[in-house]
């Protein structure tokens, strides 16, 4: 996915291919040729680009436009007040610890789930047997739903629930804690509930990016005698390079877009105070809920803006080393 | 089914395996390590499943046991309510209509990019790859918006709109490399045998980029039956709730009653497990492609 994601894969012969023919045809067979391709790349495309367009571009740039007014959502927007919300979103201290939260989630992620799920691959990137059905389960907290990993995890992690209930039997209860509640623990709480849903993901990445690998190298090294754990520190791993990126890269945009798994344990209020509200739950929270669209929207372009730079910058220092050998082609392309 | 498979790709992949694991690399160290790490994956799933088999006594007595006795209520009220079915219905038009829909509109347009000579190519790709860069939780006010003034609030069409949107570009991309790796040798011989571009495209692309399709089907599928934002915004009334509405607000609804909550939640994550771990290899295969590019 690493090139892919930054540079459209070439087709080996760039030549249109089928137009052989038509270039001994005569003149006006071509152009009716070239109209027909035409009038094809529209009706095959154009669906698609309408409906993006319409439902996710256009979206993002009336929020930019939203965001300079102050405005409850009724009729169209005349209270134009400049900057002032995007000064309000950054003198509010409750934006603010939402900020510093999807940043510790952020770097967490990556330190958490990153080795795990290289480790996990390679477990299962064995000839083990069973290796269908650990795959299969591993995934299963991946597949199912935000609303119900919240929603389970809550009832297990009430101060009565079954957790705490379950460390008092083992005699560790000096272990227990309010999980949900407690500001000092929420926050690990809210990490490890991420880790767990979202780990089947990144194996499931390295282990596509491991079989991407091909078997010449492994069979060269195992012919010169390396051992086990040198194959995957000197072949592996610096082939897995770019899958590992491209994984980072997608786990770092989540965390800044973390909104589903929040709100739904914490709900829309005891989020700040547990100390795991995210930029989107306080978006919702004082847009949407509190009825100030404009506002909202305003904190939306804040998101966005974060997140692109964010974005734009890890592809500029760490992506790059993925396609350096097809830069200069890249930068005639201008394809990003 | 997943026997036959398993024995088949034991049989082919044996030998390089073994030559490439060495000795000390213990089979029973892999299993402990593997038996620990499903435990920690699957105990909160079955937590759940369980824990629907119980009464709230149980859970209030013994929260971390055992049910005893087994108890099928919890369940045989979830099923037996009109309202789980009608969200579970309108779980599957929206998961269903997005996929036909994101597939349909994603392989079109991949086939343009990966198979027409024009100038607005790489332009067309870097639109859907940019994509990637406007993710729902920025766009879902202005979002909301659109969909009121187009009248589709309290109506899955104002779900299974966005959600195809929102999930064109990475099936944009996997679906690319997919179609641009058919052979060119084989399009010429369509043409010449008389196929145009489009019986081309129907003939033989379709078939051809199978596990393409399929990854990003089951993934629009997914994703569009655990929607939770974007139907939290648009729908307000609970017989439109899909599924995860559906739970949450049947949570807070029944909140004592933890038994019936745990029932209707392992209820409604059964279809998407089960899609899944039907076709779990196909998404890994459909991956390897797009990682290689």
């Amino acid at each position: 996915m690493s090139e892919s994601v930054t540079a459209l894969p070439q087709r080996s012969s760039r030549s249109g291919s089928g137009r052989g023919a038509a270039k001994a045809a005569p003149r006006s067979d071509r152009a009716r040729a070239d109209w027909r391709k035409r009038f094809e790349i529209a009706i095959l495309a154009g669906p698609a680009i309408a409906i993006f367009l319409a439902f996710v571009i256009f979206p993002v740039f009336m929020a930019a436009y939203y965001g300079f007014f102050k405005w409850k959502g009724f009729g169209a927007p005349t209270n134009f007040v400049g900057f002032q919300n995007y000064v309000t979103i950054f003198t509010d201290q409750n934006f603010l610890d939402a900020l510093a939260h999807n940043g510790f989630i952020l770097v967490m992620s990556l330190v958490m789930q990153g080795p795990a799920a290289v480790a996990f691959a390679l477990l299962l990137n064995q000839n083990i047997r069973g290796r269908s059905l650990i795959r299969v389960l591993i995934f299963v907290p991946y597949v199912i739903s935000e609303v119900i990993v919240g929603t389970g995890w809550s009832l297990m992690l009430q101060y009565q629930g079954a957790l705490n209930d379950l460390l008092h039997n083992l005699g560790l209860g000096f272990l227990a804690s309010d999980w949900i509640a407690d500001p000092n623990v929420a926050i690990w709480t809210l990490m490890v509930i991420i880790s767990w849903k979202y780990i089947g993901f990144a194996v499931i990445l390295m282990l596509a990016g491991m079989q991407g690998i091909p078997d010449e190298l492994y069979e060269a090294a195992a012919i010169d005698g390396a051992s086990y754990w040198q194959i995957q520190r000197w072949i592996t791993l610096p082939l897995l390079g770019p899958t590992i990126r491209v994984w980072a890269f997608l786990s770092i945009i989540g965390s800044l877009q973390l909104f589903d798994l929040v709100y739904i344990i914490w709900g829309q209020y005891v989020a700040s105070t547990a100390g795991t509200s995210t930029m989107a739950t306080y978006m919702v929270r004082e847009g949407r809920l509190a009825g100030n669209y404009g506002y909202g929207n305003a904190v939306a372009v804040v998101i966005f803006v974060i997140s692109l730079v964010i974005a734009l910058t890890y592809q500029r220092f760490v992506l790059r080393r993925d396609t350096a050998g097809a830069l200069t082609e890249k930068s005639d392309r201008k394809a990003a | 089914m997943s026997q036959v498979a398993l024995t088949a790709r034991a049989s082919t992949t044996r030998p390089r395996r073994r030559s490439r694991s060495g000795a000390t690399w213990g089979s029973p160290t892999t299993y402990v390590i593997a038996t620990v790490l499903i435990a920690v994956c699957v105990a909160p799933v079955l937590y759940i499943i369980i824990g629907g088999f119980r009464t709230n006594a149980q859970i209030t007595v013994n929260p971390s046991g055992w049910p005893d006795p087994w108890v099928l209520k919890n369940y045989a009220d979830v099923l037996a309510s009109p309202l789980f079915w009608q969200q579970f219905g309108n779980s599957v038009i929206s998961a269903a209509a997005t996929t036909i829909g994101t597939v349909a509109l994603a392989l079109m347009a991949s086939f343009v990019i990966a198979r027409y000579d024009f100038a607005g190519r790489n332009a067309l790709y870097s639109l859907f790859a940019a994509g990637l860069m406007f993710p729902l939780t920025v766009a879902i006010t202005p979002l909301y918006l659109l969909i009121k003034n187009l009248g589709l609030t309290d109506n899955l069409l104002g779900i299974i709109l966005p959600q195809i949107a929102f999930a064109l570009p990475t099936t944009v991309i996997i679906l690319v490399p997919f179609l641009a790796a058919i052979p060119k040798e084989l399009e010429e011989a369509a043409a010449i045998d008389g196929a145009s571009k489009i019986g081309f495209f129907f003939r033989m692309v379709l078939p051809l980029s199978l596990p393409g399709v399929i990854t990003t089907g089951i993934l629009a599928f997914v994703n569009a039956w655990n929607s939770y934002m974007l139907p939290l915004f648009i729908l307000n009334n609970a017989a439109m709730y899909t599924l995860p509405l559906g739970v949450q607000s049947f949570s807070s609804e029944h909140s004592v009653d933890t038994a019936a909550v745990l029932a209707f939640t392992s209820l409604s994550m059964i279809p998407a497990l089960l899609f899944f771990s039907i076709f779990e290899r196909r998404i890994v295969g459909g991956l390897t492609g797009a990682v290689k590019g």
